[in-house]
């Protein structure tokens, strides 16, 4: 329960839900995941609680439905297993706009790893969080780091806003695409081309794939506006998930962003900027609550909203009441 | 005075055990739950009752939705809620679907299968029951 006029580190509705988590208690981990979903209040209490430095390295893959994404993950889920590494994957699927539901089916891709207790899938529909997806996700990483993941992978289905968002909450991001989806200027409009730090051509063993890849290479050397040298130039992996091909390179391609982020000092600077973001996203929530709390409770301040017709003056005036 | 919190779809783990490729009955209830705002977690063919417990675990489903059409639901419908049992998540509600004898109903409803569909269930009832089991959403 919150107490009224909190809103800040509301108290943990579930206080064994810590001990749980810190056993090792996957449900306890499913769990805490949920409350985030839900944005529950009792999440920034856990989140403080559960804190302790690790940090998880954040792979994103996006692409257009049906460039193997999921097939492509799950083969990268392999690869690190071999290393005896624990992986978690957070897998998004669109929520329909009308009725909120949604059929979550990245799992199905996964199914050989199903039992191993070193490697979680949880399903996150995309649509419907209120501080954005973006949000969730740091959450959500921040509990599988918590528990014990690294890396996490994160996969979006390449649609509306969702690279973006994966983008802004991934260490690396990869972009999956496939032989003929069309000609370059595709590749400029879907606006993919600033995201990537790695480029994968997954269905290397299908016909066309050479030429992707020359296109995509062009388009490339293209996009670097004069004065403006990147020091990191994103690589163009072709890989077959189905068939296992190309994964290590992959991999290996990843791992050298890593090395470029940390040896140049932008991991630094990207961890500050995105706690800053997301200190600010936080901000947003806490006071989203406050006002709709306050107008909820007053109706004589409600009114006075109604009469003004412009929502400012009230959410100022709300946000600067003592607490 | 409560927080207003998101309301949160329902989520219903949806499988099919055992060595059964029919999949046709459970895509079309998958796309009715998804039409009736839950959110539906499909994980595929030829699942083992652990697989479909492990991904419920993971995934914090309320309920389980089994499929099946080769005749082994004796078998693996209880597997499932005896496996439920084993991992302490006895408060995961399973349902299931397929051409299954109204002596096995009673039976599977016995060892804990909260209810059971069969063909010709218009999906709308399945809804209706899971409306009537979950009346608040999700927990």
């Amino acid at each position: 329960m919150t107490s009224p006029g909190v809103g800040w580190a509301s108290e943990l509705s579930d206080p064994e839900l810590v001990e749980r988590f810190r056993s090792g208690d996957v449900r306890a981990l499913a769990r805490a995941i949920s409350l985030v979903e839900k944005r529950d209040p009792s999440v920034r209490a856990l989140q403080t609680e559960l804190a302790d430095g690790s940090r998880a390295y954040v792979v994103g893959f996006t692409g257009a439905p049906g460039t193997g994404k999921s097939t492509l993950v799950d083969a990268l889920v392999s690869a690190l297993r071999k290393d005896e590494r624990s992986v978690a994957v957070i897998a998004t699927d669109p929520n329909s706009p009308f009725t909120g539901g949604a059929i979550l089916g990245d799992r199905i891709r996964m199914q050989r790893h199903a039992l191993d207790p070193k490697v979680f899938i949880r399903s996150m529909g995309a649509r419907g969080h209120l501080g954005g997806l973006s949000l969730a996700a740091r959450e959500v990483i921040r509990l599988l780091g918590a528990f014990g993941f690294d890396p996490v992978i994160l996969e979006t289905v390449g649609v509306g806003q969702s690279e973006l968002e994966v983008a802004a909450v991934a260490d690396t991001t990869v972009v999956v695409l496939t032989p003929n989806l069309g000609d370059g200027v595709q590749m400029i409009k879907a606006g993919i081309l600033e995201i990537a730090d790695v480029f994968v051509v997954n269905k290397a063993d299908l016909e066309g794939h050479h030429r992707s890849v020359t296109e995509l290479r062009a388009m490339l050397s293209l996009s670097n506006a004069p004065g403006e040298r990147k020091a990191w130039k994103p690589p163009i992996i072709a890989a077959s998930a189905v068939r296992q091909e190309g994964i290590e390179e992959l991999w290996s391609a990843i791992e050298a962003h890593r090395k470029y982020l940390t040896s140049t000092g932008k991991a630094e600077q990207l961890a500050a900027d995105r706690l800053k973001e997301e200190a600010a996203e936080v901000a947003a929530e806490l006071a989203r609550d406050r006002v709709r709390r306050a107008l909820a409770d007053d109706p004589a301040l409600t009114k006075r909203l109604l009469e003004a017709g412009t929502p400012y003056g009230t959410a100022e005036e709300i946000l600067d009441r003592k607490r | 005075m409560s927080t207003k919190t998101e309301v949160r779809p329902v989520r219903i783990v949806l499988a099919k055990v055992g060595l059964d490729g029919h999949d046709r009955g459970v895509k079309v209830v998958a796309r009715a739950l998804r039409d009736a705002g839950y959110e539906v977690i499909y994980t595929g063919l030829r699942q083992t009752p652990e697989m479909v417990v492990d991904a419920a675990l993971q995934e914090d489903a309320q309920v389980i939705g089994l499929s099946i059409h080769s005749g082994a639901h004796m078998t693996l419908f209880p597997a499932v809620v005896q496996e439920l049992k084993r991992r302490k998540a006895t408060d995961i509600v399973v349902f299931g679907g397929g051409i299954i004898p109204d002596d096995d109903i009673a039976a599977l409803k016995q060892h804990g299968v909260a209810e059971l569909f069969t063909p010709g269930t218009p999906l709308q009832g399945i809804v209706d029951w899971l409306r009537k089991r979950f009346p608040e959403g999700a927990r």
